[in-house]
């Protein structure tokens, strides 16, 4: 393998540490590492070869952020902030803006992308028990990671300053007064003003395009750092590092480039046509990324027949409505969000992949992921009869699987686990 | 007289471009409105012509007191491929310019004292309510002595709308039958519609015209959704060559990993 250098001609590809060779690669090398990084992180850095679908997701989530920050950058360019404005701006934007439609419904739908990408890369976590030793510290970032898109998600709902933005906002902010003494105090705070207004809008422009996204970047830094320190885990939940060859490399391990560069490529491309089919023929998917009652500006005196969030918020909006008092139905919708949290010293059981699991864990988990999809869908409903019972049973369900996690996984009739990997060339 | 004449060529236009489907009881020859609920707009936003026709119906009967606050003139002559000429002497009011926005001579303050709260923008409409919302609206006003212009509506009822249409549809009555409820409540609940007194076209005309003005609501809700359809057929068609091409190339690599 080659490079080209600043002079053009062609020299060997530099390995780590390497200062040979001349011109401007030798030069910026010897002023800052990036050959070594580039080896240490890349060319260098062995990941597990028998990653399957699932391990598309972290790469995915990158190219989403990377997405959103770049649109986003457009966006602010023509978007105006106030009471006043901001609706307007959107239209302007949508109507008037060369491309300014596709850049707009590229933002609002690479954000349901976003938890879509992030979703299922929870899942695999859960899958094969990624979140376990010596990991918990990669699952407790990405946990973070997972919060400040939530918060970066919500606030960048409201900017749009549509009626289901307000509306939202109310609802989301209010759930902040039930906090016992210190709430009324705390949403007039958040708020700026003695009811959702110009002051609320402008703050959240600033924390949406400033504080949140400086705060995901330095997160999902972390969480990459910690992962490569770590190195992945993978679908055996086998450590790689424990059988390494003669040169010191993982036996079961292959250099991330090429391998899963040019892997991740086809993932990416993939994720584009799915996101290009989105944004181009269905951007409002029927309600799901883009809610109709959105499509009128806000007004105080006119609540909308039905307030529901976004699709990706709804399994937690279910569980605030399956319980008759506000305050513990907040209390139980922070819960639900940091039950996460606790996984990793939940998880008592031996083996890290569902594939070396017995039926406890593998049900448990199915269960879970029914409660939570089905929350999901319930969230979108109205909270009328048989709804909430049915929302009362999942919730139930939902805690269930955490709060019992340390019994059923130390029950668990588990299987041995390979020495190695399981592989098959294609 | 201007109106006049546009009316008259929106009518040969829409006669011309029949068969506009009727609503189902009235083929049946069943209770007419009975179904209102179920009747769906059917338009098609790719139908130039048809959108056409809904912006001369537009300018005719809803700008008077209807803003597109988010169109220009000018926008719309482009996208509807009406050459400027044309749109200056026929759709442009005399003060406005081809640049302006599409704006309703109506001061608001005036709307609000005439019907108690301003006409609402309607270049958002279809994508707020979608368009079925608008053409049932449409298609359901009744007379109504009991309200302050004279007329209801099934899809919004107690509407402050008054039912400027009526000359083109005439004038219809609502039939309502009451329905008891377990613990001897009732309600009245619609039944059908009769009508009252003819209108200056036939029913089948009426609902072309109607659907004819939602299409152009339609096209004024998202005037680049045509061009974006169009562009997304190459952007996925590209797409999946590229995803072609990335799984060659993974393959290509990954031979050497056994």
């Amino acid at each position: 393998m080659t490079v080209k250098t600043a002079t053009g001609t062609a020299a060997p590809m530099p390995k780590s540490g390497a200062r040979a060779g001349q011109g401007f690669w030798a030069w910026l090398n010897k002023r800052m590492p990036v050959d070594q990084f580039l080896a240490s992180q890349v060319t260098e850095y062995y990941a597990p070869k028998n990653f399957n679908v699932w391990y598309f997701f972290g790469s995915l989530a990158l190219v989403v952020l990377v997405l959103q920050l770049v649109t986003g950058i457009f966006l602010t360019m023509f978007y105006k902030p106030g009471e006043a404005t901001a609706f307007d701006s959107v239209q302007f934007i949508m109507r008037e803006v060369d491309f300014g439609w596709l850049i707009r419904y590229l933002h609002s739908s690479g954000a349901s992308f976003f938890f879509i990408v992030v979703y299922l890369h929870m899942f695999r976590a859960f899958l094969y028990g990624s979140y376990k030793a010596p990991r918990e510290l990669l699952w407790l970032v990405g946990m973070l990671v997972y919060l400040a898109l939530m918060a970066e998600a919500f606030m960048g709902y409201v900017l749009p300053w549509g009626n289901m933005s307000f509306w939202g906002a109310q609802v989301i902010i209010n759930l902040f007064g039930t906090i016992p003494g210190i709430g009324p105090d705390l949403v007039l705070w958040i708020r700026g003003d003695y009811g959702i207004a110009d002051a609320t809008l402008n703050r959240f422009f600033s924390l949406h395009v400033a504080a949140v996204p400086l705060a995901l970047l330095g997160l999902v830094a972390l969480h990459l750092v910690a992962l490569h320190e770590v190195g992945s885990n993978n679908p055996d939940g086998v450590e790689i590092k424990d059988k390494v060859g003669a040169d010191g490399k993982p036996l079961d391990g292959i250099p991330f480039h090429p391998y899963y560069t040019v892997k991740d490529f086809v993932g990416i491309a993939v994720l584009l046509v799915l996101l290009a089919i989105v944004v181009f023929f269905v951007p409002n998917l029927g309600g799901l990324f883009l809610e109709a009652p959105n499509y009128e500006p806000a007004n105080p005196v006119s609540t909308p027949a039905d307030i529901t969030p976004v699709w990706y918020f709804t399994p937690y909006y279910a569980m605030l409505r399956a319980v008759p008092d506000q305050r513990l139905g907040a209390l139980l919708l922070l819960l639900g969000v940091m039950a996460f949290l606790f996984v990793p010293w939940l998880d008592r059981s031996p083996v890290k992949s569902m594939r070396y699991r017995g039926w406890m864990s593998r049900s448990a988990l199915a269960i879970f992921v029914v409660s939570f999809v089905g929350l999901g869908y319930l969230g979108m409903q109205p909270a009328l009869g048989i709804y909430v019972v049915i929302a009362r049973i999942l919730a139930v369900l939902y805690f269930l699987y955490f709060l019992l996690m340390p019994f059923y996984t130390r029950l668990d009739p588990v299987k041995p686990v390979p020495e190695r990997v399981t592989y098959h060339a294609h | 007289m201007r109106t006049e004449a546009l009316l008259a060529a929106a009518l040969l236009a829409v006669a011309a471009c029949a068969p506009h489907r009727l609503p189902a009881a009235e083929e049946e020859g069943g209770k007419f409105g009975a179904d209102w609920e179920s009747w769906r707009a059917e338009t098609n936003v790719s139908d130039l012509s048809s959108v056409q026709r809904g912006a001369r119906n537009f300018v005719s009967y809803c700008l008077g007191c209807h803003s597109l606050k988010y169109e220009r003139w000018s926008r719309l002559g482009a996208d509807l491929k009406i050459p400027g000429e044309l749109l200056g002497k026929e759709l442009l009011p005399p003060a406005a310019k081809a640049t302006g926005y599409i704006l309703t001579g109506m001061p608001a303050a005036d709307a609000e004292a005439w019907f108690g709260k301003t006409p609402p923008d309607l270049s958002l409409m279809v994508r707020a309510r979608g368009k079925d919302y608008i053409y049932q609206f449409l298609t359901t006003f009744y007379v109504d002595p009991t309200r302050p212009t004279g007329a209801n509506n099934l899809r919004l009822p107690t509407t402050a709308m008054p039912d400027v249409l009526s000359e083109l549809e005439g004038l219809k009555a609502a039939v309502f039958s009451t329905e008891a409820h377990p613990g001897g409540a009732s309600e009245q609940v619609f039944d059908h519609f009769e009508p009252v007194a003819p209108g200056r076209v036939s029913l089948a005309e009426y609902d072309g015209f109607v659907r004819d003005t939602v299409n152009f609501l339609d096209y004024v809700s998202e005037p680049t959704q045509l061009e974006r359809r169009q562009l997304g057929v190459w952007v996925v068609l590209f797409l999946l060559l590229f995803t072609w091409l990335a799984w060659l190339v993974k393959r290509e690599y990954w031979k050497d990993v056994h």
